[in-house]
């Protein structure tokens, strides 16, 4: 009962992320196939890595030479925003028992944003509702992956620029932030530091380098005991 | 490169995602509480790494080539009034996706 109700509640906000999902990881086992790689490529790289960009990089990555240790590092840089998606549900996922190791371990920008954001119905368990998206997320994402895998290039799709979705979800995750606060610097400050990161160090390292700056510049902040002012 | 290499390969991959999302939650949890500044980022970064991930899945828009950024641009101004008038997120996702794939396949 109480689990029912809390997929009920995580199916609606998730479904931006079975069409994105669904749309990218298709693409993605398509992509794969067209290399040369069998379905259990695609297949348990998307249920075991679960990162979408990871898993791009990794196509040309296994294609090369045999070097696990750059594969280790490449993988660190792409994903170390990760580890300020872990700091922010630290206390969320706090109470969540034995579903905590897989919150953790689906912790995806999508997982994130939908339960950073998330207003969970009075009724609804967060647990299991944090459990619920998470798994679906990575449900969309497996399956998707696994039919295009399947299908390989037998597929027309008109469906150009569906992947918008995703970018949809964000603008969208970000405008409720921005129509809740009071004090906008913060989400400012991200939209500034990150795309003046982008200018100034390309595709490659921006989003380590925005991480660098929002982090000092928040630490100042919590030397200085700023708060930025409620409504 | 042989089978169990690349399985070496993807499991590296697999290792480094998940020392992205383990590490704050195996220094910070449990009995060994988090300190201060790490509760005060938990709080305050959010807002700024929703604005880091708008820039982040727009990175691959070249605004000097090709269509310049002009379709993202115009269905981010559509989802923000969409989303300003009705405030519902599926709305405003679903409408501004749909609008931007009218846009690129039958205005660019």
């Amino acid at each position: 009962m109480k689990k029912t109700r809390a997929l009920k509640a995580a199916f609606l906000p998730s479904l931006p992320i079975l069409a994105g999902f669904l749309f990218l990881g298709i693409t993605y086992g398509i992509y794969m196939r067209s290399q040369g790689f069998s379905f259990w490529y695609p297949f348990s790289m998307s249920l075991f890595v679960f990162a979408g960009s990871v898993e791009f990089v990794l196509v040309s990555l296994l294609q090369g030479a045999y070097a696990p240790l750059s594969v280790l590092l490449l993988t660190l840089m792409i994903n170390a925003r990760h580890m300020f998606y872990s700091i922010s549900m630290l206390e969320k996922y706090e109470a969540t028992g034995w579903k905590k190791f897989y919150l953790i371990y689906g912790l995806c920008d999508e997982s994130f944003s939908i339960n950073y954001a998330a207003n969970i119905p009075e009724d609804v368990d967060p647990g299991w509702f944090y459990f619920f998206v998470t798994l679906l997320n990575h449900l969309y994402w497996v399956g998707g992956a696994s039919i295009g895998a399947f299908l390989g290039n037998h597929l027309y799709l008109p469906t150009e620029g569906l992947e918008f979705v995703l970018t949809a979800l964000l603008v969208v995750i970000f405008l409720e932030q921005w129509f809740k606060e009071e004090d906008h610097r913060l989400s400012l400050l991200g939209l500034g530091v990150t795309s003046l990161s982008l200018l100034l160090l390309g595709k490659e390292f921006f989003i380590l380098g925005a991480m660098v700056i929002l982090f000092l510049l928040l630490l100042i902040a919590w030397r200085k005991q700023w708060t930025p002012s409620k409504k | 490169m042989d089978t169990q290499q690349k399985i070496i390969m993807i499991s590296m991959a697999v290792v480094g995602t998940m020392f992205t999302r383990f590490v704050p939650f195996v220094l910070f949890s449990g009995k060994r509480k988090a300190p201060d500044y790490i509760l005060y980022l938990g709080q305050n970064l959010p807002p700024a790494i929703f604005g880091m991930l708008v820039i982040f899945s727009l990175k691959d828009v070249s605004f000097l080539r090709g269509t310049r950024g002009i379709p993202e641009l115009i269905a981010i101004l559509f989802i923000f009034f969409i989303h300003r008038w009705k405030r519902q997120m599926l709305l405003s996702i679903s409408l501004g996706t749909f609008f931007y794939m009218f846009l690129i396949q039958f205005v660019f």
